[in-house]
C-alpha cells in the first residue's frame, strides 16, 4: 500500500511537471497603437484576464465596459479573510470565522520568478510582494504506511536518499560496472561529485558523519563553550528510505513553477484583482449574470440579469467581445459562434480542487517544531499542510492551508458540508501535528465544483484534447474572442490568464486596424 | 471522446509509473482529471450519490444555481433512456467531468440504477455493468 502513498504525491508532483511546465511567452509590456476613435470591447469577466485586456486595451484607447458574475474584482484571485462570508452552490454559507487580517488563498498563491506577466501587472499596480517558501527542509515527508505513521523531517528523508543513492553509484562506479558509459578521466570527476553530492565519506560510504550530518541534522548539535561538541545522527537504512515512498516527496522545489524565488502578495493573493478592479473603477459592472451572447456583422451584444436577484434582462453590446468566461459555465450560456469554437468551450471539463484553511491559537508549528512557512506532504487525502508565509514568530494566531488537493479526494470533499471538510482536515492533521484538537479555533472549505463562478478549479486539458479542440478554443470567432487561463498553455496559473489575455487582445487589435 | 479518454488514460498512466515503481505499489491508479486519485471507495448506489455527485447535484437532487447550473436529477426525462446519463457519468458533458476512470463499471450501474428509481424518478429497467463497458 505503500506505493499508494508515494504514488499520490507523486503524481501531484508529475502532474505540476507536466501540465502546468510551460514557460511563460510574455515578452514585456505589450504595446496597442490607438485604435480608430469610438472603437468598443465588451469584456465579460473581470477575474486577471478580463482586468489585463481591459488596462490595456482602454490605455490603447479603447472604448471598455466589463461585465462581473461577482460583487468584487478578480474572479479566482481571491482571498477569504476573518470575517468574509462565502456562500457556495447549494447554499452552504461559511462565515470565515478567523481573526481580521488572517486568510487564506482558496485559489492560486504562488508567483513563481519566471511568470513575469503578472509580476508586470503586479508591479505597474505597486502591490507589495513577500517570499513563498516552496521547500521547507524542517517540515516533514508523511505517510501513514511509513515510519508508523510519524512524519519525518524532509532533509533526513533528502539526505538519506541522494546519500545511499550516491554511494551504490559510487560502489557500481569501483566496480568497473559504469565503465561502458564512463570514460575513465569522468570517473574520477563522478567519484568526487557523487561524495560531494551525497556527503560520502572518504571511503566512499553514506554512514553516520559530520558530513551526513550537515545534510540531514545532528542527533545533538554543535553549540558554543562547554558541552559543545556535536552528535552526528544515524542515516535511515536505504531500504527503510526506499519503502516508505516518501523519496515521491522530496522533489517538489524541483519543478520549475515551484523553484526558488517564489512570491505572494502581502496581506493574500486577492490584494492582485483589488488593485486591477480599483484601476478600472467604473469600466466594472458587479453582479451581472450573462445569459446570451449575440454576435453579428456589426458588433456584439451581451443580455445580462442581476446575479443576486434576477429580475429584467439588460444588454451590454460593443464592436468587439473578449469573453473570459470559464469554458464550464459559458458552455452553458447561449452564444453564437461556429462548431469549432462551440465544440472546443464544451469539450473542456473543470478540474476538482480543495482548499481548507484552519486557525490555530497559537503558531505551535513555529513554536514546537520550528517550521517557519513551507509544505509538509502527507498521503492522507489533504495531501498538503501549508504553514503561512507572514508574521513569523508572532506570537498570536495563525492559520495554516489544512489541505491542498485535486482529483478524486477532492471531487468526494466537494459532496460533503463545509464542516465535514474540515472535520477530516482536522483529523488528517493531528495525525502529523498532535496539538491540531486543541489549538483548533476556526475553518473554512472551499471545494471549487461549488464554487458558484466557475463550477470547478481550472480547465482540465489532456494533451489529445489540445490537439483537437485548443486552436480552436483561442482562435477568434467574428467578433468574439476568448482569454483565460483555460485558452493558455500554463493552466491553472495566473500567468496563463494573463498571457492569454495579450494574445486575445493583440489579434483582437490587428483585426480592428486591418478592418 | 473515447478516443480521447484512452489517450489520457495512457498519459496519465505513464507519468504515475515512476512513483508506483515500488515493490508495494498496487495497480496504478485509473485516469483522473487531475492525475491523483484511484477508483471511490464507495459502493452501492446510494453511497455512491452521497459521496460523489451530490457534490454538484445536490443532496436533495435539485441541481444549483450560479454563474452557470448543475441540472436537476428530480423527474428528469433525461433519465428515461438509461444509455443518456452511463454516457453522460462515463464521458462527461460540458461543465460535467468524465468520471468514467474513477469507477468501475458495476458503480456507474449502481449509481444510475439509484438516481433512476429514486428523486421521483420510477424508471424499472436497470442498467448492467456490461452496458458501461460498451460506453467506455
Amino acid at each position: 500500500m505503500i506505493g499508494v502513498v508515494a504514488g499520490s504525491a507523486a503524481m501531484y508532483h508529475a502532474m505540476t511537471e507536466m501540465g502546468y511546465a510551460s514557460e511563460s511567452t510574455f515578452k514585456g509590456p505589450i504595446k496597442l497603437s490607438a485604435p480608430p476613435p469610438g472603437t468598443s470591447v465588451l469584456i465579460l469577466g473581470a477575474g486577471v484576464a478580463g482586468m489585463v485586456a481591459a488596462m490595456e486595451l482602454r490605455d490603447a484607447g479603447y472604448k471598455v465596459q466589463l461585465l462581473e458574475y461577482n460583487g468584487r474584482p478578480g474572479g479566482r484571485n481571491w482571498s477569504l479573510y476573518g470575517g468574509d462570508t462565502y456562500t457556495e452552490l447549494g447554499g452552504f454559507t461559511q462565515k470565515v470565522g478567523f481573526d481580521a487580517g488572517q486568510y487564506i488563498n482558496p485559489g492560486p498563491w504562488r508567483l513563481p520568478y519566471h511568470h513575469q506577466g503578472i509580476l508586470h501587472y503586479v508591479n505597474r499596480l505597486g502591490v507589495a510582494l513577500e517570499p513563498f517558501t516552496q521547500v521547507n527542509f524542517n517540515a516533514y515527508v508523511h505517510s501513514t504506511k511509513a515510519y508508523g505513521g510519524k512524519p519525518q523531517r524532509y532533509r533526513e528523508i533528502q539526505a538519506d536518499f541522494h546519500g545511499h543513492v550516491a554511494e551504490l553509484l559510487a560502489k557500481s562506479t569501483q566496480q568497473g560496472a559504469l565503465d561502458q558509459k564512463v570514460t575513465k578521466q569522468d570517473r574520477e570527476i563522478l567519484m568526487a561529485a557523487l561524495k560531494n553530492w551525497g556527503a560520502l565519506n572518504g571511503d566512499y560510504t553514506y554512514a553516520k558523519s559530520i558530513e551526513a550530518s550537515n545534510r540531514r541534522g545532528f542527533e545533538v548539535d554543535p553549540g558554543g563553550g562547554l558541552d559543545s561538541v556535536p552528535i552526528p545522527s544515524e542515516p535511515k537504512a536505504l531500504s527503510e528510505v526506499l519503502t516508505s515512498g516518501l523519496w515521491a516527496s522530496i522533489g517538489a522545489g524541483c519543478n520549475y513553477e515551484m523553484q526558488s524565488s517564489i512570491f505572494q502578495p502581502k496581506g493574500g493573493m486577492g490584494m492582485i484583482g483589488k488593485a486591477m478592479g480599483k484601476e478600472l473603477g467604473p469600466l466594472i459592472q458587479y453582479n451581472c449574470k450573462v445569459i446570451d451572447i449575440k454576435q453579428d456583422d456589426k458588433g456584439v451584444t451581451a443580455t445580462y440579469i442581476d446575479s443576486r436577484s434576477g429580475g429584467e434582462k439588460r444588454t451590454a453590446s460593443a464592436d468587439w467581445c473578449v469573453c473570459t468566461i470559464p469554458a464550464s459555465v459559458l458552455s452553458q450560456i447561449p452564444m453564437n459562434v461556429g462548431a469549432p469554437m462551440k465544440n472546443a468551450i464544451n469539450q473542456l471539463p473543470y478540474q476538482a480542487a480543495l482548499k481548507v484553511g484552519l486557525q490555530f491559537k497559537r503558531r505551535f508549528w513555529e513554536q514546537d517544531e520550528q517550521i517557519y512557512g513551507g509544505h509538509t506532504y502527507t498521503n492522507q487525502p489533504n495531501s498538503i499542510i501549508g504553514y503561512p508565509m507572514w508574521d513569523y514568530f508572532s506570537k498570536g494566531k495563525g492559520v495554516l492551508l489544512g489541505a491542498y488537493t485535486f482529483g478524486q479526494p477532492a471531487f468526494i470533499a466537494a459532496a460533503k458540508s463545509p464542516e465535514d471538510r474540515i472535520k477530516d482536515a482536522l483529523e488528517y492533521g493531528s495525525k502529523i501535528h498532535p496539538q491540531y484538537m486543541q489549538e483548533f479555533e476556526a475553518g473554512v472549505a472551499v471545494a471549487w465544483h461549488r464554487v458558484p463562478w466557475t463550477l470547478g478549479c481550472a480547465g482540465a486539458w489532456t494533451d489529445a484534447a489540445r490537439e483537437v479542440h485548443y486552436n480552436n478554443l483561442c482562435a477568434m470567432d467574428g467578433r468574439i474572442v476568448l482569454a483565460g487561463e483555460h485558452a493558455s498553455r500554463i493552466p491553472a496559473w495566473q500567468e496563463g490568464a494573463v498571457t492569454s489575455s495579450l494574445d486575445a487582445i493583440s489579434r483582437l487589435h490587428k483585426r480592428v486596424m486591418n478592418a | 471522446m473515447n478516443n480521447r479518454l484512452a489517450v489520457t488514460t495512457a498519459l496519465l498512466i505513464a507519468i504515475a509509473a515512476p512513483a508506483l515503481a515500488d515493490t508495494a505499489a498496487p495497480t496504478p491508479p485509473p485516469t483522473t482529471l487531475s492525475g491523483r486519485g484511484g477508483l471511490f471507495p464507495m459502493q452501492g448506489g446510494e453511497a455512491i450519490y452521497k459521496g460523489v455527485c451530490q457534490g454538484c447535484h445536490m443532496p436533495d437532487a435539485k441541481g444549483a444555481t450560479g454563474a452557470g447550473m448543475y441540472p436537476a436529477l428530480t423527474k428528469n426525462e433525461n433519465l428515461e433512456t438509461a444509455g443518456y446519463p452511463v454516457g453522460v457519468v462515463v464521458k462527461g458533458q460540458k461543465a460535467m467531468p468524465p468520471l468514467g476512470p474513477y469507477f468501475t463499471d458495476a458503480q456507474v450501474a449502481d449509481v444510475v440504477n439509484y438516481v433512476r428509481s429514486h428523486f421521483g424518478n420510477k424508471y424499472k429497467d436497470k442498467v448492467k455493468p456490461e452496458d458501461v463497458k460498451l460506453m467506455r
